[in-house]
């Protein structure tokens, strides 16, 4: 008897759940772009704008107009360009070599990777500033990428490998039987299906890339090769007392490039994978 | 024959006719391919990240201070930069408190995390998707800008928690900072990487969840199992290997917590009150100088968290064999 009721009071209450995480999951990033649309003295007054009702995009004009913004947001979209090509290309060979060879150092090599992966960047700002300082490569774009190149490089080859298991040697071969060389084959066969590996792989090295905080901090400290988050960082604490407004325009024009980059890849990964299932 | 192709068990494709048969030793006989794949790569590594690491091990075995860095020659000291670190009550206290930070921010994140998962199973597909872009969007968020916009959501003067907290409580909390007392300080840290980090659990949860065989699920319940043993006894086994290598990503995550620590000192908090080891690092060895026992610290932090990875990279392996 009571079965009906109970069941409506728990769907009612999964519901309520469902949207607090929502709320909660959406609110910060909402409140950076509300933020971002005000004008100062919308945002300075004692009671919150919960939407841009005084609409403005002065804070943006304001912030782009920074010649130390615009040459960041240069500095990072250099060292992001270099890491993503170069890194893509290292670890697709990379990837190559371990899923479709057997070779006796094989193991070795794959758990030096993994091992890699675990070694935090905190630990070896110290080092790796020596190492850079010795060959000239301090405040570099070029130094500062091999840096990110050796740092992206573990996973990046962990995850392309993973995909290029995903295509059956069998296809290859059957292409070979065909009469395609083992280049030809790999180039023709292989190398087509793995596009959304490569794609996944790539938006990895530039969401890292773009993000990376630790070694940009120690590397590049010269005012004109200043990645965008070190900027951000020291644009907070010069402004935050003073305009909110222009710190969530900063950051918003920070963050959008990864959350596009990011939602582009669900969809394309899901899709692939959906896909992935090749028919011989 | 050191190289062969990964599942090459079928004997040499048969030369067609229009196949040439020069082709065929230049195929047998190249040992060196995946040598030469992996070279690119292997010489990145060695050079930016195997060779620092010598270069660490051996700094920290060096009185190296500010006379080094402009050039004095670094003197072998043994093991006296180990012992000033061990021996300092700082570093207790900076490890002390990032194993605190971790410790909640792990436990938040992994309680959270695993009740959204279970969640989702349960909604409709309407709300589901509704919470999967949301909690996408809090993923995609950089930690930074995620730092910033918490910072100022907490923010002493305009800030929606004191306004909040001002119009439930009645009364005023309108300069109120969160950021100067370390306790509350490491209260706002802890929902910044609690809020980013819950996402990729909640994810990898549903994706194991949904390997959970419905008809197993239904047997139990014709059973008479409910459901909490259905949850205990059939879903925990599919769940737990997948937990427990979250659970060690999550630890190594937090416990190197970096950016958001850094960024929140920047915004308001006392940097000596609230160094994780990360940070701590960073201001011994870059703001101080002092390389060596930098170099120290960091020795000891790569040791931890390699002895905490030690199961993933066994799942990992395992999972490659």
């Amino acid at each position: 008897m009571t079965g009906r009721p109970r069941r409506a009071v728990a769907r009612v209450s999964l519901n309520a759940a469902a949207l607090v995480v929502i709320v909660a999951s959406l609110f910060p990033v909402y409140w950076m772009v509300n933020t971002s649309l005000l004008p100062a003295s919308a945002v300075r007054s004692t009671t919150p704008h919960w939407w841009p009702d005084e609409f403005t995009l002065s804070n943006y004009q304001e912030a782009l107009g920074d010649d130390s913004l615009v040459n960041a947001l240069f500095n990072s979209m250099a060292v992001t360009g270099i890491t993503l090509v170069v890194a893509l290309a290292f670890a697709f060979l990379g990837a190559v070599a371990v899923s479709r060879y057997r070779f006796r150092t094989r193991t070795s090599f794959i758990v030096a990777i993994l091992v890699i992966q675990m070694i935090p960047a905190e630990a070896m700002i110290v080092s790796v500033f020596r190492v850079l300082d010795g060959w000239y490569l301090l405040n570099t774009i070029v130094g500062l990428s091999f840096v990110y190149i050796a740092f992206v490089l573990p996973f990046t080859i962990w995850t392309l490998r993973g995909f290029v298991n995903g295509v059956p040697a069998d296809l290859e071969e059957a292409a070979m039987i065909d009469g395609c060389s083992r280049s030809g084959a790999f180039w023709r066969i292989t190398f087509p299906l793995l596009a959304p590996g490569l794609i996944a792989t790539g938006v990895f090295a530039f969401i890292q890339a773009w993000n990376e905080f630790v070694f940009a901090l120690v590397i590049m400290t010269r005012p004109e090769s200043l990645t965008l988050p070190i900027w951000l960082r020291a644009f907070v604490q010069a402004t935050k007392a003073t305009d909110w407004a222009v710190v969530m325009a900063a950051s918003t024009i920070m963050a959008v490039p990864v959350i596009v980059f990011f939602l582009i890849v669900q969809h394309r990964m899901t899709s692939g994978l959906v896909s992935g299932a090749v028919k011989g | 024959m050191t190289t062969i192709p990964a599942k090459a068990s079928a004997p040499p494709a048969s030369p067609s006719a229009s196949r040439p048969e020069p082709e065929q030793p230049r195929r047998r006989g190249f040992p060196w391919a995946p040598l030469a794949l992996l070279t690119p790569a292997l010489i990145m590594l060695v050079v930016f990240i195997g060779w620092p690491l010598v270069q660490l091990v051996i700094m920290s075995f060096q009185e190296f201070g500010r006379a080094q860095i402009f050039g004095a020659a670094p003197e072998f000291i043994g093991i006296d930069n180990y012992v000033s670190v061990l021996t300092d009550p700082e570093f207790w206290a900076v490890l002390g408190r990032s194993v605190a930070l971790c410790v909640v921010s792990v436990v938040a994140t992994m309680l959270l995390g695993v009740a959204i998962a279970v969640m989702m199973t349960k909604l409709g597909a309407v709300m589901r998707t509704a919470v999967s872009i949301s909690l996408l969007l809090a993923w995609a968020m950089p930690a930074l800008t995620a730092t910033i916009v918490w910072g100022w959501i907490f923010d002493t003067q305009y800030g929606l928690v004191n306004w909040l907290l001002t119009q439930l409580t009645g009364e005023n909390w309108i300069g109120h900072s969160w950021l100067i007392d370390p306790t509350s300080f490491y209260a706002v840290a802890a929902i910044i990487i609690t809020w980013g980090a819950i996402p990729f659990v909640a994810f990898s949860t549903y994706a194991a969840l949904m390997q959970v065989p419905d008809e197993v699920l239904e047997a139990a319940s014709l059973d008479g199992a409910g459901g909490f043993a259905r949850f205990r006894l059939i879903v925990m086994p599919y769940l737990r290997s997948v937990l427990l290598v979250l659970l060690v990503l999550q630890i190594i995550w937090d416990l190197r917590v970096f950016a958001q620590i850094y960024a929140l000192q920047s915004i308001g908090g006392v940097r000596a009150e609230t160094n994780t080891i990360g940070v701590y690092i960073y201001s011994v060895s870059m703001a101080s100088g002092d390389l060596g026992a930098g170099g120290a610290i960091s020795v000891i932090l790569v040791i931890l968290l390699l002895v905490i990875s030690g199961y993933w990279i066994r799942t990992m392996l395992k999972e490659e064999s």
